[in-house]
């Protein structure tokens, strides 16, 4: 191996400043050698360091009465009840996904299965949050394609359903998607594994898949530079094997039942060089790794080609001294590669050798403690206007109809019906799924195998709202979630969120940041629901065009008795719809604002978004759960996009009876069927139960009323739209197989 | 009646089976390992769905290779009953207790829906439960489904009764609409879609009220007793 000068070519090409680089001499006391630097560049990146956000991420609630484990670990724990636990967490794979669609999003699916299953507990529910670009981009096609495909292919065949998760399209995503991953695991509480690699003396097991030489960072330089005679620089897209996956998983399960486990990683972004250190630094200990025993699947590969690969499907491991032979044996009965590699020392340092020669020598605590922590500058995006409703917003004032109206939203993008996505998805597989994208409800209902309790399960984010205002945003998409896991019945415990912004050495991007996180906390401590995991993606931007802020919301709560949940589906003919919560009839930022009135058209946001009021949230939410848990309603539905008009049809579609709405005599017919005034729910109640559940709304302060009635086959809204349950359900299941099949 | 559940290192449904015949036998399946050479002595055999070794090659190839396969094509050809699910059916065409293949989907997707399907022959030991019933929901899930054999063996099929399920609303391109089919014995089932995922009213999402596939695992318990 020839030798690599560090120039300071090579320190920028690392992505380190001179003063980090100046740290890192200081702390060594004499220059890194080239794999020692490349240690420091990945775990000082933005990816492992957090450091644009972490003064920002640690300002959140984490701690409630049923978490057990919040952010810090490779996922986060919750409580519920019986001695179990869920652990859950939501990741993004933008970037490789966008390059290449199917390994980027079938990796993406891989990588949060493993951070849940190293933690012990078993994968059971996998949901996607993606946002593309316009449809009529030459690229959105195929990406839609390869994405669904990848994400299909991965979870299908590890055998873990997928249950839910919502799709965008918008031009801000054009040249960078967005592929957030949620999986959601099953645990035994007094079974669950964490990574602090404790004692001195212990082995260290790599398990799972061979190393290769793929997604390594600064690969370009590194294996042009390293070695003369090396035939081909690899792909830096990591690629994906369900197999072996899900072999790794059944293998993890078997050891961990015994009591060999001390600690265990897995293998993510920056494999084994961050699994390793942040063992060792949780543990206090140091750690000495013989680089020659790692299981290669190329020949030749460097200590820093090893030290930085991302192949996928490994796992690090301390075991009990003594143990070791039931991990092998293990292992083994899977065909899956195991090799002790190292040890736990008491010298604080990573010690690497290969070929008898030492190659890194670095104290740990620094690549933790003395990792930057940036205080970028922001400007807070300013407030916008209020839009106030007007006789020109009439559709029938602008020369259409409402029926035009319906139709439209309907078949926008966003709306229509996902169902060439998630039927490509295995969502019955483990036969716990009580409900999941297939009755287009609220929330996934997953139960908890051999038990009479359910977990339900939700991911929402309204770029729209973020984009016009980034604080209300961010508490609407944490409302959304409460509201979504309330008209299933579900206590909402804790959510994991996933922050996709563009770059944020730019001062209005990193204002969007900071203040949608301040909007996600404000959300988090009203609603008494706290962050328990996440991820933060920056420089999510083309050509200096940042993507729509996505701060993606995966929201968990807990069904105890499945005799008491509610979907959408269930009302029958001859019942009435009572919508609960107040309405203004606000337009600002809505769909109708964006499709209707033209509001999209707009590079920048116009109007302000519908403001979250978090009592009032708390309120409806709390009732509504009360009234499922009283069999008070039939069937539940939260109104977002399109407002109650489109809540209505959704209803409509999933239990196949029209309905009939009137106005109100306070908001106009538009605004009252199209706003999107947030904290409200439309249910189904029988004659007997309409006046009991509207009188105690009110006592509640919850404002309650008759909207319409349900039945027939017609979709009404008395001096609006009149149209056929059966053709439009027809259109909102058309757009997207007619927009692939093009 | 002791069943046994097979488990390869990739079957996914193989826990989806066991529960479904705990459930209607009221006895714990075995669960019975790849690598084992012989059958305990059982009543019923399931091959469950799952992607077997991967699936990288054709799937159900390699699965057909196994040691514990060689030894159900043994005893089946003595009157063992065994049903193969999704992967299990692909397993079974493999190893030439079936015949005809299972081809990628026709709308090279893979497809999960609850699926209605018509019961061709309700007189077969599978299905003699459903008591005249001819049309259930089971929920189907995978890539390769599409049924092809040639016309001669299909008029066999035809003609034998050995076409036990078809689909309405065919989702994947299968000849004649095959969804299931069984041996000339009448002893061995394969069929893509999943009555064990379909054993219990409070998944819905497995298609209406769930509980159409109770009354396959019925049909072999009262044939066996």
């Amino acid at each position: 191996m020839k030798k690599v000068k560090i120039t300071p070519e090579v320190v920028a090409e690392h992505g380190l400043s001179e003063k980090e680089y100046e740290i890192i001499c200081d702390r060594l006391g004499r220059a890194p050698n080239i794999t020692e630097l490349g240690i420091f560049s990945v775990m000082w990146s933005e990816h492992c360091s957090y450091k644009s956000s972490r003064r920002h991420l640690k300002k959140m609630l984490t701690k409630g009465k049923r978490v057990i484990q919040g952010p810090g670990e490779n996922a986060g724990v919750i409580d519920i009840d019986d001695g179990d636990a869920i652990v859950f967490k939501m990741e993004s794979h933008n970037h490789p996904s966008y390059i290449e669609p199917f390994q980027g999003a079938a990796t993406g699916v891989g990588g949060i299965m493993r951070d849940v299953f190293t933690m012990g507990a078993r994968p059971i529910a996998n949901l996607n949050a993606l946002r593309f670009g316009e449809p009529s981009h030459p690229k959105t096609k195929s990406l839609v394609a390869g994405v669904v495909h990848g994400i299909g292919a991965y979870g299908n065949c590890v055998g873990v359903p997928t249950v839910g998760g919502e799709t965008n399209f918008h031009r801000g995503y054009n040249d960078n998607i967005l592929v957030n991953a949620m999986c959601v695991g099953l645990a035994k509480q007094d079974k669950v594994f964490y990574s602090a690699a404790k004692g001195v003396g212990n082995p260290i097991f790599y398990v799972g898949s061979k190393t290769g030489r793929d997604g390594i960072h600064g690969a370009t330089m590194a294996s042009a530079e390293f070695d003369d005679d090396s035939d081909a620089k690899r792909p830096t897209v990591q690629v994906g094997d369900p197999f072996t996956e899900k072999l790794l998983i059944e293998a993890c399960m078997e050891l961990m039942a015994t009591d060999a486990i001390i600690a265990i990683q897995d293998m993510g972004a920056a494999g084994l060089t961050s699994s390793s250190i942040e063992m060792a630094d949780k543990g206090g200990v140091g750690v000495k790794m013989n680089l020659d025993k790692v299981p290669q699947r190329e020949t030749g590969m460097t200590p820093y080609e090893m030290m930085l690969s991302e192949s996928q499907e490994r796992m690090l491991m301390v075991l009990q001294p003594g143990k070791e032979h039931i991990a092998i044996e293990i292992f083994e009965k899977w065909d899956l590669d195991v090799a002790e590699v190292g040890i736990t020392t008491d010298t604080g340092h990573l010690v690497l050798t290969h070929k008898s020669k030492t190659v890194c020598d670095i104290p740990i605590a620094p690549l933790g403690d003395d990792a930057p922590n940036l205080n970028r500058p922001y400007d807070p995006p300013k407030n916008l206007d209020t839009l106030y409703n007007d006789q020109i917003m009439d559709p029938v004032t602008r020369g259409t109809s409402y029926n035009d109206v319906v139709t439209t939203l309907i078949t926008s993008p966003d709306i229509a019906s996902k169902r060439w996505i998630w039927e490509q998805y295995d969502r019955s597989v483990m036969g716990d799924t009580v409900d999941s994208s297939n009755s287009g409800g609220d929330a996934a209902i997953v139960r908890i195998h051999g038990t009479n309790k359910a977990i339900a399960i939700t991911t929402d984010c309204t770029p729209r709202y973020v984009t016009a205002d980034a604080f209300e945003g961010g508490k609407q998409a944490v409302a959304e979630t409460y509201r979504n896991l309330c008209s299933v019945g579900a206590e909402p415990i804790a959510i994991t969120d996933c922050l996709n912004f563009g770059n944020p050495e730019r001062k209005d991007v990193m204002g969007q940041f900071v203040r949608s996180i301040e909007g996600i906390d404000a959300a988090c401590r009203a609603l008494d629901y706290p962050v328990v995991s996440g991820n933060v993606s920056l420089y999510n931007e083309t050509n200096g065009q940042a993507i729509p802020p996505t701060p993606a919301i995966g929201g968990v709560g807990l069904i105890k008795n499945l005799e008491r949940y509610a979907t959408l589906k269930g009302a029958k003919e001859g019942e009435h719809l009572v919508l609960l919560g107040k309405t203004d009839g606000w337009l600002g930022a809505s769909l109708y604002a964006h499709l209707i009135l033209g509001h999209a058209k707009s590079e920048a946001p116009l109007y302000a978004p519908p403001p979250v009021d978090l009592e009032a949230e708390k309120a409806a939410g709390t009732y509504v759960r009360r009234l499922i848990r009283d069999r008070r309603v039939s069937s539940v539905h939260d109104l977002s996009d399109g407002g109650l008009a489109l809540a209505a049809i959704e209803m409509a579609f999933a239990n196949g009876f029209g309905f009939k709405l009137k106005g109100s005599a306070d908001v106009p017919l538009y605004a009252w069927l199209f706003g999107e005034d947030q904290g409200r729910y439309l249910v189904s109640v029988e004659e007997n139960s309409l006046n009991p559940v509207i009188s105690t709304a009110r006592t509640l302060n919850i404002p309650a009323q008759k909207v319409g009635t349900i039945g027939g086959s017609r979709l009404i809204a008395t001096g609006g739209f009149d149209l056929s349950l059966q053709d439009t359900h027809m259109e909102y299941e058309s757009w997207l197989p007619d927009y692939m099949a093009d | 009646m002791q069943s046994a559940v097979i488990v390869f290192p990739a079957s996914n449904c193989d826990r989806d089976a066991a529960t479904a015949l705990e459930k209607i036998t009221g006895r714990k399946p075995l669960m019975v390992w790849h690598e084992e050479t012989t059958l305990p002595k059982v009543d019923f055999v399931v091959i469950p769905g799952g992607f077997s070794y991967g699936d990288y090659l054709r799937s159900g190839a390699i699965a057909a290779r196994s040691p514990i396969v060689r030894d159900i094509v043994k005893k089946a050809g003595n009157g063992l009953p065994v049903a193969g699910f999704c992967n299990g059916f692909q397993i079974l065409t493999e190893a030439g207790l079936l015949p005809g293949a299972l081809m990628r989907n026709k709308g090279l997707r893979f497809v999960c829906r609850p699926q209605k399907l018509q019961i061709v022959n309700g007189d077969t030991m599978f299905t003699k439960a459903y008591k005249g019933i001819t049309e259930v929901t089971y929920p189907i899930a995978h890539f390769d489904g599409n049924y092809y054999a040639d016309n001669d063996t299909l008029r066999e099929l035809r003609k034998t009764g050995r076409i036990v399920f078809k689909y309405i609303d065919n989702p994947n391109g299968s000849l004649n609409d095959i969804a299931g089919i069984c041996n000339e014995a009448g002893n061995v089932l394969g069929m893509m879609p999943h009555p064990e995922r379909a054993v219990d009213p409070l998944i819905c999402d497995s298609g209406r009220g769930g509980t159409d596939g109770i009354a396959l695992f019925k049909s072999v318990l009262e044939a066996v007793r």
